[in-house]
This record gives C-alpha cells, structure tokens and sequence, in this order.
C-alpha cells in the first residue's frame, strides 16, 4: 500500500465504515465540509475573482449604507455645511467665497472635482450608490414576487395557461430592454404626472424591475417543469395536497436554489439599465445623485475638457457592475459543478464520488446547464 | 464454451492503477489489476457500481480525465501502451481497440451525418483512403451491423438507441480493431435490443477473431456471452476465472454474495450483501471487503490478500486460500 | 426523440416558423397597445397638457382616435398597421417611409460594424480560455470579459470621444459624415458601402472615420456577451460524450476540437449573435445617442424628449417588426446548422 500513506495502524476490529449517522457533530461537519467543497475545490484563481467580487460589492454597500456620513457633501449642497439648508438644498447668504468652486479640478479638498453646478462629484458618487442599491433592491423584489410564483404556477399547471404565459413572457422577453424600460419609465410618469401623484422613484424602479420579470419565469418555470415530475411530489399529490400547498411547500423550496445566481447577475444589469435610463433623462429625477444621470450632466463638461465630472460616476458604475458580476460568475461556478468537474486539460481536482461518477455513470443532460440570457447585458447597449 | 487459453494473448494487464488526485488525497478507483485476453476470447468484467470496473475500460485506451494517473503495464500484442506517445496512443485507439460506451444517445455528434461519422474515423487512420472510398466502408460496416445503408446520410437524432448502439460498433469495428472493450453496451437498451446487440458483439467475436471485454453489473449478460469472467471489488480483481467455474462454485465470499443477489426461476428469498464498499480514498488496510464479509477471520481486517490460483483456471483474493498471503507473512501465518 | 426521415423536414420548419411570425407580431404589438395607450391613461393630454390649449388637445385627441373606447383602438391600431398606415409624427416632417429610409441603414450600419468586432473577438477569446481553463489566461480573459460587460456604453463612448476626438484628434464625432461633404446617394445607405460604389474616397472615408468610434466602442461592450457565451459552451461540448468517442476513434485533437466541440458550441451563439442583432436595432439607443449617431435608436429618444407619442409608436412598432423578421432569418438559420430542430 504503498500509495496509501494516511491510513492508520492495523486495526484490530474490522475497520468501520464510514458511518453517515455517527454523531450529530460529525454529520454538521461532514454538511459543512460538502458545502463548502465546490469553494475548496474551485481553483484559486476563481476563488479570488469572487473574493474580489464580493468585497466590491460590500464596498459599494456599506457606502450605500452610510452614504450620509461618509460623504463630504450633501447631493445638491453648493456651499459649506454653515450655510447649508439640507431641507430645501438652498444657500441662504452664502456669499461667493464659501460657495464651492465650480468645475474645479480633483484637489485635496474635491478628490474628484466639482461640477459646473458647484456639487462635490465624490459626494455624488457615493450618495449615487444608495440609489443604485436602492432601485436594484425594489425592481429585483419586484420582477422577483411577480416572475417567481408565475413561474411556479405556470410550470405546475402547464396546459393552455402555461402557453399563454411562456407567450407572453416570450414576447416580454424579445424587446430589447432598455427601450422597454424606457417607454414604461415614460409612460408611467406619464400617468403619476396626469394623477397628480409625485413619486420620483417609481417609474424608473418599475421599468427595470418589470424588465427581469420573464428572466425569473423562464428558470422557475423550466426548474418546476423537471422538478413537478419528482417522487415526491407524486406522493404529496396522492396525499390529497392541495396545489398552492404542493407548490409553495414542494416545489418552491426545491426550486428556489436557481434564484440566488440570477439575481446577482440581474442586479448587476439593473444597475446597468437604472444607468442607462439615468443617462437617457428617464431615471432618476435631478438634482438627487444618480451616477447615469451624472455622466449625463458631465457630458457638456468632458467636452469641454473638465473630464472628472462625467468619469467618476462611470467608473463607479462600472465598479459596482464588476463586483456583482465577479459574484455571479463565481455562484455560478459553485452552485452549477457541471462546468466545473470534468475539465479538459486544467489541473481539476476531483472529489471521490465525482471521479467515480466520471469513471462510471454520467451526469444526465449537460445542455440543461446552457446559459440563460441573464447577464447578457442586452439590456443596457 | 471455453476457447482454450492459448499463450497468443492480445492484451496483457499488469499490475494497472488508476489514481484520481482529489483536494484531501489520492483515490485509487483501479489498484494493482492483472488480467490476459487472449484473440477471439470474451473476458467479462463485473462489481458493483463505482467498484472501477468503468475507470479500468477507459484506462486501457487512456480515455482518463486530465488530473487522473495511471501505471503498470497494458501490453497490446507487442506494444506497450502505458506511456505511450500521444501520436502513436491515437494511432491504437480505434485501430488496434475499440471503445464501445454504456449510452449510445449522446456519443454521436449531432450536427454530423453518420457517413460523415465514418468518413472521419477512416481517415484518422488512413488519410489518403478516398472520401467515397470511406463512405463504402462505412457503408458495409452499417450493413454488417443490420443498419440499411440507405440511412448512411442520416443524422443521429434519426436513430434509435438500439440502432445508435450497433452504429458506434460499426464505427468501432470500422478499422477492425483486434479489441473491442464494450463498457455496460446494453444498459440503456431495452431487453430485445439488448439481446440483439449482444448477439452482433459475439458474432464479431467469432467471425473476426475479436478479443472482447465486456463490463457490466449484468451477471446473466456474462455467463451468456463471456469465457472467462474477472469479479472487481473496490479497484480490485477479487476473482478471476472461467464462467462456468466461477459462476457454479465461486471462491471469493464476494462472488458468492453477488451471485446469491441474483435472481432466478428458483429463487424464493432474494439474498444480498450487507453494507456499502469502502472509501476509496482511505481503503482498509486489510481485505477490502472483510468489512462486509461473511466469512471475515482474524487475519482479514490485517492482512491484504493477492490474487492466487485456487484451482487450474480460477484465482481468488481471499486469505480463506493459503496462497492469498503476502511472502512474508506466508509461513505460519495461516494454520 | 421524434425520429423523423430527412428531405421534407426543413422545408416544413421553415413554413412553420414563417407561419408564427404573424402570432408572434400580434403579441408584439399588443405589448405595445398596452404600454402606449393603456398605461398612461390618454396619452394625448398627457403629452400635450400645459402646453396647448383644449381645443387643440381635443383635436389631438380625435385626430389619434384615443377618445374611443380602447378596444375600437386596438382594432384601429392593428388595421393600421395591416394596411401599411403606421400614423404620421407629430415632431417630424418625414414620412415613416422616409423615416425609415434614413435612420435604419445608419442603425444597421453601425449594428454590422460592431458585431464585426465583437463576434470574431468573442469567439476567438472565449474559445482560447475555454480551451486553456483555469489557467492565468482564462483568467485573464474572462476578466476582459466581465469588465467589458460591466462598463456602462454611454460613458466608454464619451470617454474614447475625449480621448481620440478631442486630446489625440484622430477620429471625428457626431453624425455619419462631416458636414462639409455633400451626401452621396447610394443604393444602400450604408455610407461607406455607398461610397465605395459611387467610388467616391473622400465620402468612404469620412463615413469610415465616423463610424470607427461608436462602432468600436459598442463592438467592443458586446464582446463580453459573446466571450461567455463562446466559453460556457465550448467548456460543454469539449467534455461531451461525443467528443470523447472521437478521442476514443482516434480521431486527432485539432479534428476534435474543431470539427466537433467548436462546430457544436457555435449553435448556441449564432442564436445569441441574431438576438443580439435584433436587439441592436431598436437597443443601441445608448451608443448612438451618446455619438449623436442619428439611427432608430437617438431618434426614438428624441421622439421622447419631445413627448411626440406617434413618433415613438410608430418608430417602435417598426422596431417590433424588425425583431420578428431578424427572430424568423435566426430560426431558418439554426433549421439549417442544426438538423435537430427541423421538427
């Protein structure tokens, strides 16, 4: 046994088996150890691309979260905290001198300048990521409570009210989102304007969230679609379960493992479609900070040659798409093993039961894995 | 039944192994497997599932997944293969032996008809044989297996699996391998294609002089279609010998269990064996199977058996024969 | 599996798919019904309220049929568009037939010029690291690849403008062609091919210069989309039963790789690549409003901007058209690549 240098001495006793009952400590390990083996597993390159991934994002977060503090400067203060009025955004008897400079180049004072309108860009840039986590979190709540149980429903169901929805979700599907997002963003701002309703926020929120609404049907549906068909659901229905129980107490938590994966790549384009709106004059309202709508009003300034005003809010978008982006990649290296175990030439690590596995049985139907369009980024070209 | 084992062996094995690197170690799904196929003789090969019988049919053609090692010796005829170069390894595979896979749907490229199929497996071998030279051949190849080469220019998804299965033997027969290593051939197909297609590989055995092996958990599949029979157990031969004598008075505790677990016209208490194999990453140092063994002594769990002659055909790996001892425990060891 | 004989099967999927189309228009169009003219209550006054008289809007409103009830809208709207009356804008003097005419080979133009970097970079890179996985250059590409999809078009373009066209001056911006140059007249309208025929250098030159930018820039965030795609896919045909049965033939590793796991996992993205397409041509409303390209695109915003609802209906109903034909060309092309989908 010359290749086996890790087994003990000679036992007296028959050795014992690998036991999966033999104690709860060791089953929590031995839980653990399987979760955590696909990150074991991944290749350190991988790893830190999601490393990276995730502190981005945090970054982004916890600047998102204390916005108010770490921000020099309000959104829409043009002049020093004394004279300031948060309340209205006015500066009452601030003379020329304590007002801040306006286009000045990134300094000590400004790191990344201010713009033609006397705002501190850097203070913009983080009180932009609030906005941004805060549009990204209700539309994905949105297109999630609508899409997901769609899905669920339509899956189980199937028959003419399945078609029907795959329809139009199809159709949903093929508009180019951006256009989508912006005639909704239009439309429904349209409508609050006529109702006399003032809610900034909704239109743009409402557009991007309706955008990923077939993304969520499509991979809870198809997911329903092969997991309705498992013995267990069989038996639930032979029990006499009603369809809501079978479907939000079986089915849902079996399906529900597909949700984590599209949501950080469709987070990452909804930034990117919140942005492209932003741009377009459809997103969010001036004068609150939202970084498409600052490239926007930087786009005079690049022009004319005071670049910072419209490069720090790309690079932050771009930053924070990276991250959720790294995130989702790395998910779904994880959680999807099919791309991961069977390499062609890289130094892949195989676990005991998958080398098996390759040796003996195969894994059913690899096309199964083809990438859905979330995070094609269609949205936002 | 038995063609006499003539010296003329086509395939030698000597001591194989095959070891995948995981994050926590080695494991060792094929250790230490010797075995002889001689021409025009059916070898069958059963154990469990996971037991490495797959891992060995792909070794031998070093099919293996990159982060896979392999040693020992696999002698083909005159040339040894282990180690091989990539160039002279492509030139055995297929011409000198053939693979012929458990599940026929997907080992067609779907975008390519089945003459094209045929036209470049020829002509990786014989690059100036003619396209339509090769379309011929491929087409007789199709017509020996019972396909109407009038479908020649069909693609795969317009077969059937059993169709599927008799055209990746016609594409592995193409270039008249002297081997033909059929890896669970019938397990995806119902039981009439199954016997169909266990026909053509005995038939191809006879008429073309084939050595065949054949992997399967099927015990009635062998004792139908095979001479000699090797039982695996967690990466192991445990038994080796001629059907008929392993399969009516079996030595190792495990052939008999395996063969107790089978079903037949008589049976009336299906018997099966007790616990899982072990971890093949940390086997025991002893006996791999004394664990689950019915017949387990003190010795067992201490000392690893060696495959031994228990009778003129058969070998076993069970310490229960004096010759399972290593030499130097042989003396006294065992009263 | 169908198991189905050859011959008639293709001719009989394209009837098919050439038989959806309408159905597929139809819900198109409805989606569109239902954003236009249901969502903000009447469109009309919404646009033209504070900014003309009610007489006007009453007019406005009879003139565009929004003061019936909305299913005689509906029926009107897709009658319309039956006999070939897509409505007139409000904001422009152009017919749709000279609209059309003048926006959507600038759009195309500049979709082709952007696909032609984009996919051949794509499938070169995303081929490569799947080829060599996890080593340093898959990383390394599939980093380009994420960065590249994570940067917002609008601000790359304005910042390779600053660059190129305003520091280094080497490339011009904004429109097709300079002002100086008097437009040729081709039979295309696509500058530079027009150019090239009428063998006028001065105009296929500047229309070239012009194009660079934006379709560089826009080429260049697609080449994420179809990096990915490349990879994903060719790391699922490279470990497909079927390629290792041709291992197994003995088949040579460059016939492998290319003959079946290349060939296999360009299926996939030709898809992707026509979707893209369609996409573009009502999408690449970022690039060409940030180059003031004046395609489909800029043009729908400036309909926007302008609350013109017709403009945009009748610009985004083009658009919906568009998408069905290039979705029915992408179809025929994958029953051709592809023999299982001839169903």
């Amino acid at each position: 046994m010359a290749t086996d240098t890790n087994t003990s001495a000679p036992l007296a006793e028959p050795p014992a088996q690998t036991d999966p009952s033999s104690s709860p400590l060791t089953r929590l390990r031995k839980r653990l150890e399987h979760a955590l083996r696909p990150w074991r597993r991944a290749n350190p390159g991988a790893r830190y691309l999601v490393i990276a991934g995730v502190l981005i994002t945090l970054m982004f977060l916890v600047m998102a979260v204390f916005a108010d503090t770490v921000a020099p400067f309000g959104q829409d203060q043009y002049c020093s905290d004394e004279f300031f009025n948060p309340e209205n955004g006015a500066c009452i008897g601030a003379g020329p001198d304590e007002q801040i400079p306006n286009r000045a180049a990134p300094s000590r004072q400004y790191p990344f300048g201010t713009t033609d309108t006397r705002f501190d860009v850097l203070s913009r840039v983080i009180l932009g990521a609030r906005i941004a986590f805060a549009v990204v979190a209700f539309s994905t709540a949105l297109a999630m409570l609508i899409g997901v149980p769609l899905g669920l429903f339509s899956g189980y169901i199937g028959g003419r009210f399945d078609k029907v929805m795959v329809l139009v979700m199809d159709s949903i599907y093929a508009f180019p989102s951006l256009l989508l997002a912006l005639i909704i963003a239009f439309a429904l701002g349209l409508r609050l304007e006529q109702l006399g309703i003032d809610a900034p926020f909704v239109p743009a929120a409402v557009a991007v969230g309706t955008v990923y609404i077939p993304q969520y049907f499509r991979v809870i549906r198809n997911h329903t679609l092969s997991v309705k068909e498992e013995p267990f659901v069989e038996a639930a229905r032979s029990l006499g379960a009603s369809r809501t129980t079978i479907v939000f107490r079986y089915i849902f938590f079996n399906v529900v493992s597909s949700i984590p994966v599209l949501f950080t790549l469709n987070a990452a384009d909804a930034v990117l479609t919140l942005a492209g709106l932003g741009f377009l004059g459809y997103g969010i309202r001036f004068p609150t900070a939202e970084w498409g709508l600052d490239v926007n009003l930087g786009l005079a300034d690049s022009v004319a040659g005071f670049w910072w005003t419209a490069f720090w809010p790309g690079v932050a978008i771009t930053l924070l798409v990276t991250g959720l982006s790294l995130m989702g990649e790395g998910l779904n290296d994880i959680v999807n093993p099919l791309l991961r175990v069977k390499g062609y030439r890289g130094k892949v690590k195989l676990s005991a039961r998958e080398s098996l596995k390759l040796a003996g049985d195969r894994d059913p139907d690899a096309m199964e894995a083809a990438p859905h369009r979330a995070g094609t980024g269609e949205a936002s070209r | 039944m038995t063609t006499a084992a003539t010296n003329q062996h086509v395939l030698s094995v000597r001591n194989l192994r095959v070891a995948y690197s995981t994050p926590t170690g080695y494991l060792h799904a094929v250790d230490d497997v010797s075995f002889d196929l001689s021409a025009g003789e059916s070898l069958g090969v059963v154990g469990e599932s996971g037991c490495g019988k797959s891992t060995m049919g792909k070794a031998l053609m070093q099919l293996l997944p990159p982060g896979a090692q392999m040693s020992g010796s696999v002698q083909l005829k005159d040339d040894e293969l282990v180690g091989v170069s990539r160039r002279d390894l492509r030139r055995i595979r297929g011409e000198e032996m053939a693979l012929v896979f458990q599940e026929p749907m997907t080992r067609l490229d779907p975008l390519m008809k089945i003459s094209t199929h045929f036209v470049e497996a020829i002509r990786a071998h014989r690059p100036r044989t003619s396209k339509s030279a090769a379309r011929e051949m491929g087409r007789k190849a199709m017509a020996q297996m019972g396909i109407p080469p009038t479908r020649a220019d069909n693609y795969p998804h317009e077969f059937s699996g059993g169709m599927r299965q008799r055209i990746m033997i016609a594409l592995g027969v193409v270039m008249q391998p002297s081997i033909i290593v059929a890896d669970e051939p019938t397990t995806a197909l119902d039981v009439i294609v199954e016997a169909q297609i266990l026909d053509l590989l005995d038939r191809l055995r006879r008429d073309e002089d084939l050595g065949l092996i054949l992997i399967t958990h099927n015990l009635g599949i062998v004792a139908e279609t095979c001479d000699r029979v090797a039982v695996m157990y967690a990466g192991r031969i445990v038994e080796l010998g001629p059907v008929e004598e392993v399969f009516t008075t079996p030595k190792h505790p495990y052939t008999q269990g395996l063969l107790r677990s089978v079903i037949s016209v008589d049976t009336t208490e299906l018997a099966s064996i007790e616990g899982f194999p072990p971890d093949l990453q940390h086997p025991p140092a002893g006996c791999r199977f004394a664990p689950r063994c019915d017949q387990v002594f003190s010795d067992c769990p201490v000392t690893d058996p060696r495959l031994t002659a228990v009778t003129d055909h058969t070998a076993a790996a069970c310490l229960l024969y004096d010759g399972a001892y290593p030499p130097e425990h042989r003396e006294g060891a065992h009263a | 599996m169908a198991t189905r004989q050859g011959g008639s099967g293709l001719g009989r999927y394209i009837l098919v798919r050439l038989a959806l189309a309408p159905i597929f228009l139809l819900l198109l169009l409805t989606l569109l019904f239902v954003l236009l003219r249901i969502l903000p209550g009447d469109i009309v006054t919404a646009s033209l309220a504070g900014r003309a008289s009610e007489e006007r809007i009453e007019a406005a409103r009879a003139a565009a049929g929004v003061d019936r009830p909305i299913g005689v809208q509906y029926v009107e709207y897709l009658g319309d568009i039956v006999t070939g009356d897509f409505g007139e804008p409000l904001s422009d003097p152009r017919s749709v037939g000279g609209l059309v005419g003048d926006l959507l080979p600038a759009t195309i133009e500049l979709t082709l010029f952007a696909m032609l970097i984009a996919v051949p970079l794509g499938i070169l890179l995303g081929s490569v690291s799947a080829r060599f996985r996890d080593t340093p250059l898959d990383g390394g590409v599939r980093l380009f690849g994420i960065i590249s999809f994570s940067i917002p078009v609008f601000w790359l373009g304005i910042q390779a403008q600053l660059v190129f066209s305003n520091w280094l001056g080497w490339l011009p911006t904004g429109n097709r062609i300079s002002a100086r140059v008097t437009p040729v007249d081709g039979p295309t309208g696509f500058y530079v091919l027009d150019g090239l025929i009428a063998g006028n250098s001065e105009f296929t030159w500047t229309a070239l210069q012009h194009l660079i930018l934006p379709g560089a820039t826009l080429g260049l965030v697609i080449s994420g989309v179809f990096i990915r795609l490349v990879r994903v896919n060719m790391l699922q045909t490279l470990r497909a039963d079927y390629v290792e049965s041709a291992h197994a033939r003995g088949v040579a590793e460059r016939p492998v790789l290319f003959r079946h796991a290349f060939k296999n996992a360009l299926v996939p993205v030709i898809t992707i690549m026509g979707l893209q397409f369609a996409l573009l041509l009502g999408g690449a409303i970022l690039t060409e409003t940030t180059f003031s390209w004046p395609g489909i695109g800029s043009k729908v915003v400036d309909f926007l901007n302008a609350r013109d609802y017709v403009g945009v209906q009748v610009l985004v109903t083009i658009i919906a058209i568009l998408i069905v034909i290039v979705s029915v060309i992408i179809d025929i092309i994958n029953g051709l690549i592809d023999p299982r989908v001839r169903y």
